[in-house]
């Protein structure tokens, strides 16, 4: 197969990815969409409190990790479809990637320290 | 044979293309995903100040927060999430074929511009503090 330079994995992965994550978000979505409604942003403290929740934490964790996920693939594909140059792309690919990782880590260290 | 006549290559006028519906919303989502990720480092700041310990950090998500500008990019960002957010229920809709029909999708593409605009309108106002 002669392939062109795109970034591209040829495959069902990525498809899949996107679907999981999204999936993951928008139930994580309603759940804080919940508690806000059940006062859990009412005040700083409460706020503070829910968030600092084992179990809210660690689905805070899985939207982190599925939003920076996601972004790739869809930020990606923008790059894929407009840009014609492949060095350009490839460079914005990679930029796309490290503030994506870089976001990650630092969204993390904000949840996890609390 | 008309067809042989025809301008090629043929390129693009994208002022002058006229996207249905479904394309407008599709193309939507598409910019409100673009806009999310180009302002996130914005908004896990704020995260980063509304959970910080500090009297400072308090102070500074106060001010922030109440900056008009702010305010305004906050609104166009609520919108994106919910723009995003329905399309994306509607992708998953018909990615198990259901609203695959041309005036299903139709329909499901108005519902998504229309219900994300009456969300933002909920949350925006709760946003400016109306409520």
């Amino acid at each position: 197969m002669n392939r062109l330079v795109v970034g591209a994995h040829y495959g069902l992965k990525d498809w899949l990815a996107q679907r999981v994550t999204g999936v993951v978000m928008a139930v994580y979505t309603l759940i804080v969409l919940a508690a806000a409604m059940g006062g859990a942003t009412a005040s700083r403290e409460a706020w503070q409190a829910f968030m600092a929740n084992g179990f809210i934490r660690f689905i805070s964790f899985l939207f982190i990790v599925s939003l920076c996920y996601h972004a790739w693939v869809g930020i990606r594909d923008i790059w894929m479809d407009y840009l014609n140059s492949a060095a350009l792309r490839v460079i914005l690919h990679v930029l796309t990637l490290l503030a994506l990782v870089g976001y990650a880590g630092w969204a993390v260290q904000i949840i996890w320290r609390l | 044979m008309p067809e042989m006549t025809k301008q090629r290559p043929k390129y693009l006028a994208l002022h002058e293309i006229r996207l249905p519906l479904a394309g407008f919303a599709s193309i939507l989502h598409r910019v409100s995903g673009a806009g999310l990720f180009l302002m996130l480092p914005l908004l896990i700041w704020l995260l980063q100040l509304s959970l910080g310990s500090t009297q400072q950090s308090a102070e500074l998500f106060a001010a922030v927060t109440g900056n008009w500008l702010v305010k305004l990019i906050l609104l166009g960002l609520l919108w994106a999430f919910l723009h995003h957010f329905c399309m994306g229920i509607r992708i998953l809709l018909i990615d198990v074929h259901v609203g695959v029909e041309k005036q299903q999708a139709r329909a499901s593409a108005m519902a998504v511009m229309v219900i994300s605009l009456a969300l933002t309108l909920v949350f925006g106002l709760k946003l400016l503090g109306a409520y």
